[in-house]
């Protein structure tokens, strides 16, 4: 079924719908990963956007039971120059068509993915709008892409946070109890690790929990007080979607809580962290989205081969009391800070993977030995 | 860290002659690695036997020596040059066997030489079986279930316990040459002997069998700092059990998951660390079980690789120029990525299209051998392909090949063989499997059906059910509509099909029109390609690097460029006549052009080859050479001219066509080429010159044949019209003979004539390669063929300068080439080959093109033949370039040849007008005999100083061969001999001892060479019977590696070496000094 993917800039790539009649917005990005579509569609940072992929051939491996970052598909739209309809993998139990319609999500095919990534590198990231009327009106779909908010000053990781509190049972969220008096019986014997999830992604949770953490999951609207409450022994702050300068409040917990727990975030935690302590974040012309950007741990001068899905970019200049850790490669942005006293730690970059290469686990491990130095065990 | 400063002078070991298993992706490493360190400022020294190679270009090295790669030479080098470091990874197999004897012979450590890139216990570990399979234990890594085996006891215990079917894999060995698969004890025993007679350890694994899993491959590179990325992943189509460079193979990895592509990424990671690769590239391979994903490590090389020219070229990432610069302490981080220039080369490519490499087969050169893909490599070069989607991808590639498939169909014809009999092809895989594919999607076989007899993955299967699915489409869409401009589904359903890979001809077989009436309804149709780039990165980065291929999508990327550009049309595939030889020519042009500031742009579609190396050209277009390809891109460039005449017989082909498009060609006219391979308007030329050819005609049946042999008498040489490289020619010496050829090898007809050409028995054959501006000629070299005529150009040992003829003879000859040079009004190179008997000159053929010894002739005489023909195609003249002061002297260069029988089960290695050489080498020293020696020792004879030689000829070279082995006998070697030419020898005062046929009893000579009592073997053969009779002895030879050879010309120049050799013994020298 003919669709059209119209952007703002007035820019129209034709393509196909293999998901059957559709509409959708949001802003328009590309990704260069060249496996791991699941985790993509799966990983909540994405909401609010459509995202193509520059690799052509997408869904050959299908879509299986395990390779989710969260439980359900949250792109607003996935764009790809061909999708495979029977796939061939033996875990697959499923299509990517079918995967995408089942979560009512529009998937368009036959597009120029390349011109489409030229375009938004030359032009910068843009709103868009994917339609299956209408296609021979493009200037309406134009108007509709105009009418969309923007990405700059969105509070999306409001929309993807939990309502409640939760645990991690190894391979999904366990619904916990927290006392009346704001406290929670911690199950497990290791470091009280409580995580704020602004649209986490489970392999980090994953992760986490391989550490020997015990892990209590905190929606983004507990302020310090409340988590203080939970008594945890350190603090983690979430991947997530949308403009970190938007969540004042979150901002404003996350300060005081890094001054009296060992605190690590990661992605948006990380710009969460960089707002905190006195920095400021800006939004990257089409962003870093993929599995092959080079980050430079600067204290060993080891290169990590990452994965990466942000907009927006940390510049902690003229801030005193941290040192820089992490430097991208590809164009000198601001990778990961450490306080130079208090055990707070950030990488911008997704250490979790899922997809991309797994050199960077070792922040996981870091972590846990900031914990271990600061708890004794 | 920045480049060490304690080196300075670095040695690079080449890989030698092109051989199955190691083409010229050598020379793209070696010319990369060497350019990249001087650009460092190191001094290089570079080794490599083969001149039609750039890296052996004297302005690439320091020092270059043409020199057999052969630790007693390169040792010899070593002492000569003394090299700080020796670079061993950069050469193939052959590089690195020959670092690891000089390591382990103590030479590097007696001239204070370090090994950079790969220690010696770094390859030792990677190599050999044992301490690999224990590493790989080690990280935790599943292995095959395997054993070593170094004896035939070995063998039979390990039988015992693993069970069958069983993989033969002999360790330090090329291509898995010498293994193969065994299903029973009796297979296993034949497969393992000759795989321990092939290990240069004799040293063999029998491996648990992975046959059918899916096979993968990760290019890898690692710094001092031990930041190591991936290049890029390619994934084959064949699964195992056939040898990855017979596998048509798919990059990026199309049907892994992120996490088992991760996992495989980090083993990859994690055996570079295990094995202890210092720097540079390595391979490494797994096998995927795909019922369950179960990965197992098949091998890695510590070295880059067949498969990491492939990465380089697949990705744009230069693997071994990156190799070369960490390797002298560089780390990623600081070598800048060329392609996006802001950014470093510590990153991993990601790209946006999908590559295809299908391999090239040349079986029809080898009777007898069978068309079966194994472990063993058969295919002798590959074609690259590079679209959108694999659908277009897989389509350019097959027509890449240049085998006649212009796509995965050709008449489509809807007819199909029984299913079971298509079953069958799909489970013995051949170089014609996916044609094989194809017609079980005709014959309704379904996918898993055709997934579990061929085991390739459905994926790929389901993509070419989709092309044959397209087919139908197209078919009934010619029905039902009309094919015109005006017709918009016409251009839409014109788009589709190119989308999916069809080319104008396919289209014109489906649609009955011809190639052109398509092409022009496709433009009308507004339907045409667009050029899109290789940049490492998908688009993310602004990329600066020219390099391009084609694509039906609707993007505009690039513009063509301004000003004066010429395109140069490559050479396509390796295969055997069409080499490395014609790159090498098509490289030079590119350089002559930037020397005289025209922009240079390349067509090919060959990956192993320096002419598509993005820093060859100002544009390169990896593209395959057809005319409706070729066309659209010179359509769209609009150049100043094309350069056909350095591309070897592909672009020759197209010279007409283009022309009659519109295309101006540089240099020779086509129609002088046509005037020289026409029969009839060559006759008419030679005529009117006064000039003589041996006597011929043209015949279009055999009754036709039968008259003209008898009226020029036999023996005859027979061969269709317009062939390259001696395909079906044959030398017949009776009616009986002529019969047979025109039952067994060639259909005459009208349209494809048989010519028949009166055999010059004994005559001496000389190839010469001239350069003419039309007006002035200078005759570049004159080459002397070591073998009698009768035995293919391409394949006979060639001295120059001739070392026996005549200054009369030399001078006809030269007046002679003159001649035909202005008649045919050759701008540009030209090659003619004479034979000379009684003293008289006949012209056999002239070639107004680059020959094959182009390159050869250039090395040997010091002038670039190939960059002045390019100034002199561009305008300029001889009498300026004057090529004459140019010309080096003093010494001889023996052009040896390079046969692939040892690959070939069956095939019989004597030598005659078909060619089946795959490469060659250059001995060059101060006398015939010391330059013959380094040529064999080149080509893999070490020819003995002592010992026994055994000899056997027919009746008419007994007399002929006498003086060579009065030679050796003077020289001490003890002479035996079958019965017949025992009693000839020793009537003429040479005893010799009789040795029995194999048909005479027993202890016969097979056992003589089998317990090695045989140093050399002299074996002439004529004639059906005596051919079949001798066979085995050549066989048995070949098996045991003895140096052989089956002509008296050949016996003598050997009987020579030997005589110098032991008077004199081997010296080294430089090209540079040669020239100097």
């Amino acid at each position: 079924m003919k669709a059209i993917l119209a952007l703002e800039d007035g820019t129209c790539f034709p393509g196909r719908s293999f998901t059957g009649e559709c509409f959708a917005g949001g802003e328009a990005i590309f990704n260069t990963g060249m496996s791991g579509y699941q985790e993509i569609l799966t990983d909540p940072s994405y909401v609010g956007q459509m995202v193509a992929m520059t690799s052509p051939h997408i869904g050959n491996y299908g879509v299986n039971e395990q390779d989710v970052e969260s439980s359900r598909i949250f792109v607003e739209a996935f764009i790809v120059k061909e999708c495979c309809k029977t796939p061939s993998n033996w875990r697959s139990v499923s299509s990517l068509p079918d995967y995408l319609i089942r979560h009512g999500v529009a998937g368009i095919e036959g597009v120029d993915t390349r011109a489409l990534t030229r375009h938004l590198r030359i032009h910068g990231a843009q709103r868009g709008v994917i339609s299956t009327s209408d296609t021979d009106d493009p200037a309406k779909l134009v108007q509709k892409a105009r009418e969309l908010p923007a990405m700059e000053g969105s509070n999306l990781a409001g929309a993807v946070t939990p309502t409640q509190p939760y645990a991690w049972d190894g391979a999904r969220p366990k619904p916990v109890t927290i006392r009346p008096d704001g406290g929670y019986d911690w199950p497990g014997p290791g470091p009280r690790v409580a995580v704020y999830d602004f649209g986490i992604k489970w392999n980090i949770l994953r992760l986490l929990a391989a550490q020997g953490l015990d892990v209590l999951v905190v929606p983004a609207s507990y302020d310090a007080d409340r988590v203080k409450k939970l008594a945890p022994e350190a603090i983690f702050l979430s991947n997530g979607p949308g403009d970190p300068a938007a969540l004042t409040e979150v901002v404003h917990a996350a300060r005081v809580l890094a001054d009296s727990y060992p605190t690590a975030g990661i992605c948006l935690g990380h710009q969460i962290l960089g707002l905190a302590f006195g920095g400021t974040t800006y939004k990257l012309k089409f962003g870093h989205h993929g599995c092959n950007h080079p980050v430079m741990d600067v204290r060993t001068g080891h290169i990590a081969i990452t994965s990466q899905n942000h907009g927006f970019c940390v510049d902690l200049g003229g801030v005193d009391g941290f040192a820089t850790t992490h430097v991208n490669l590809n164009d000198r942005t601001l990778e990961g800070f450490a306080h130079l006293k208090k055990p707070v730690i950030a990488i911008q970059h997704h250490p979790e993977a899922s997809p991309g290469p797994h050199d960077s686990r070792y922040f996981f491990k870091e972590f846990r030995e900031m914990l271990s130095k600061e708890l004794g065990r | 860290m920045p480049k060490r400063t304690d080196i300075k002078k670095i040695m690079i070991i080449g890989s030698g002659p092109i051989v199955i298993g190691q083409g010229c992706e050598f020379d793209y490493s070696g010319s990369q690695a060497a350019k990249s360190l001087k650009e460092e400022g190191y001094e290089v020294v570079l080794v490599n036997s083969n001149p039609a190679t750039i890296m052996t270009d004297p302005e690439l090295a320091d020092r270059t020596y043409i020199e057999p790669i052969v630790p007693d030479i390169v040792a010899k080098i070593i002492a000569k040059e003394r090299p700080d470091a020796l670079l061993p990874t950069l050469g193939g197999q052959t590089g690195l066997n020959t670092a690891v004897s000089l390591a382990e012979a103590g030479v590097l450590d007696e001239y204070g030489v370090e090994l950079i890139g790969a220690s010696l216990p770094v390859i030792k570990k990677a190599e050999s079986r044992e301490l690999f399979r224990a590493a790989m234990e080690n990280i935790g890594l599943k292995v095959p279930v395997s054993g070593i085996c170094r004896t035939m006891d070995d063998v039979r215990e390990w039988g015992r316990k693993i069970a069958f079917p069983i993989i033969v894999r002999p360790a330090f060995t090329l291509g898995g040459q010498g293994g193969g698969v065994a299903y029973n004890m009796e297979d296993l025993e034949a497969i393992a002997r000759v795989g321990l007679a092939a290990s240069l350890k004799s040293e063999i694994m029998l491996e648990q069998s992975v046959l059918g899993w899916k096979e993968f491959e990760l290019e890898v590179m690692r710094d001092t700092k031990d930041n190591c990325v991936i290049i890029c992943s390619i994934e084959n189509i064949d699964a195992m059990g056939v040898h990855t460079g017979d596998s048509i193979t798919v990059a990026p990895a199309q049907t892994l998951t992120d996490l088992e592509y991760q996992n495989m990424r980090d083993a990859s990671v994690a055996i570079m660390r295990e094995i202890g690769v210092e720097t540079g590239g390595s391979n490494v391979q797994f096998a995927v079980n795909p019922a369950d994903g179960e990965m197992v490590v098949i091998e890695m090389n510590p070295r880059v690789s067949r498969s990491s020219a492939l990465a380089s070229k697949a990705t744009g990432f230069p693997i071994a120029k990156i190799a070369a610069k960490l390797a002298v302490g560089y780390t990623l981080d600081e070598i800048p990525n060329d392609i996006t220039r802001e950014t470093m080369a510590s990153f991993e490519p990601t790209i946006d299209y999908c590559v295809v490499k299908i391999p090239r087969f040349t079986f029809e050169k080898f009777p007898g051998a069978q068309d079966t893909l194994s472990t063993a490599m058969k295919s002798v070069g590959e074609a690259m392909s590079i679209g959108r989607t694999f659908k277009e991808a897989l389509q350019k590639g097959l027509r890449s090949l240049e085998t006649g498939m212009p796509g995965l169909g050709k008449e489509f014809s809807r007819k199909f063989r029984d299913p079971q009999d298509i079953l069958a092809s799909l489970r013995n895989p051949s170089s014609v499997r996916l044609y094989a594919v194809r017609e079980a999607i005709i014959a309704g076989i379904g996918v898993e059906d055709i997934h579990a007899a061929s085991h390739i993955d459905p994926w790929f299967i389901r993509q070419l059910a989709e092309i044959v699915g397209m087919e139908d489409k197209l078919r009934s869409f010619a029905l039902a509509d009309g094919l015109a401009p005006n017709n918009p589904h016409c251009a839409d359903m014109l788009r589709q099909a190119k989308e999916l890979g069809f080319s104008d001809r396919q289209l014109a077989a489906l649609w009955k029109r011809s190639e052109f009436d398509i092409r022009n309804l496709r433009k009308d149709s507004g339907v045409t390609p667009t050029y899109y780039l290789v940049d490492t990165c998908a688009a993310e980065f602004e990329a600066y690097t020219p390099y391009f291929y084609s694509t039906y999508e609707t993007g505009k990327e690039i513009a063509p460029s301004d000003g004066k550009k010429v395109v140069i049309l490559g050479g396509g595939p390796n295969r055997i006549g069409q080499g490395i030889e014609f790159d090498y020519c098509c490289c030079h042009a590119s350089y002559a052009l930037k020397e005289l500031g025209v922009e240079s742009i390349m067509v090919n579609s060959n990956p192993e080859t320096v002419s598509t190396d993005y820093d060859t050209s100002d544009r390169l277009y990896f593209e395959p050479l057809t005319l409706e390809d070729t066309l659209s891109i010179i359509e769209f460039e609009k150049p100043f001219g094309v350069i056909v005449q350095f591309g070897g017989q592909t672009p020759l082909n197209l010279a007409v066509p283009l022309l009659r498009a519109g295309v101006p060609i540089l240099g020779t006219s086509p129609d002088s080429i046509d005037r020289a391979e026409d029969r009839e308007r060559f006759q008419a030329l030679l005529r009117k010159l006064g000039l003589r050819q041996p006597a011929n005609g043209t015949a279009m049946s055999f009754e036709a044949a039968r008259n003209i042999a008898a009226e020029i008498g036999y023996p005859v040489v027979v061969r269709p019209s317009y062939v390259l490289g001696g395909r079906a020619m044959e030398i017949v010496y009776d009616e009986e003979s002529l019969a047979s050829y025109f039952k067994v090898a060639a259909v005459a007809s009208p349209e494809h004539p048989i010519l028949v050409d009166k055999f010059l028995e004994n005559a001496i054959e000389v190839d010469v390669d001239a350069l003419s501006d039309g007006t002035d000629t200078y005759v570049a070299g004159i080459m002397e063929h070591i073998e009698e005529a009768g035995i293919h150009s391409g394949d006979s040992a060639c001295v120059l300068p001739p070392h026996t003829l005549s200054p009369e003879v030399v001078r006809e000859i030269e007046r002679q080439t003159v001649a035909l040079a202005a008649e045919l009004g050759v701008v540009g190179l030209m090659n003619i080959q004479f034979a000379l008997k009684d003293e008289l000159v006949y012209i056999l053929e002239v070639n107004p093109r680059a020959s094959r010894t182009a390159p050869f002739v250039s090395k040997a005489t010091g002038v670039p033949l190939a960059k002045l023909a390019t100034r002199v195609m561009l305008g300029e003249k001889i009498k300026d370039l004057d090529p004459w002061s140019k010309r080096r002297r003093g010494y001889l260069a023996v052009k040896e040849s390079v046969f692939p029988f040892n690959r070939f089960a069956g095939v019989d290695v004597l030598l005659g007008p078909e060619m089946r050489s795959t490469g060659e080498v250059m001995g060059l020293d101060v006398s015939f005999g010391l330059a013959f020696m380094k040529s064999q020792l080149a080509a893999g004879q070490r020819l003995p100083l002592s010992g026994t030689v055994f000899i056997s000829v027919n009746d008419q070279d007994k007399q002929a061969v006498l003086p060579a082995v009065e030679i050796l006998r003077d020289c001490g070697f003890t002479i035996t001999a079958t019965k017949g030419t025992a009693a000839f020898l020793s009537s003429h005062g040479v005893p010799a001892k009789t040795v029995l046929k194999v048909f005479e009893g027993r202890p016969h000579v097979v056992d003589m060479i089998k317990n090695r009592e045989i140093d050399l073997v002299i074996n002439t053969a004529l004639g059906k019977t005596t051919v079949r009779d001798s066979m085995t002895i050549r066989q048995t030879t070949l098996l045991y590696n003895i140096p052989y050879t089956t002509t008296v010309a050949g016996a003598k120049a050997m009987a020579q070496a030997v005589k110098e050799m032991i008077a004199s013994g081997l010296e080294v020298k430089s090209l540079q000094e040669y020239y100097a």
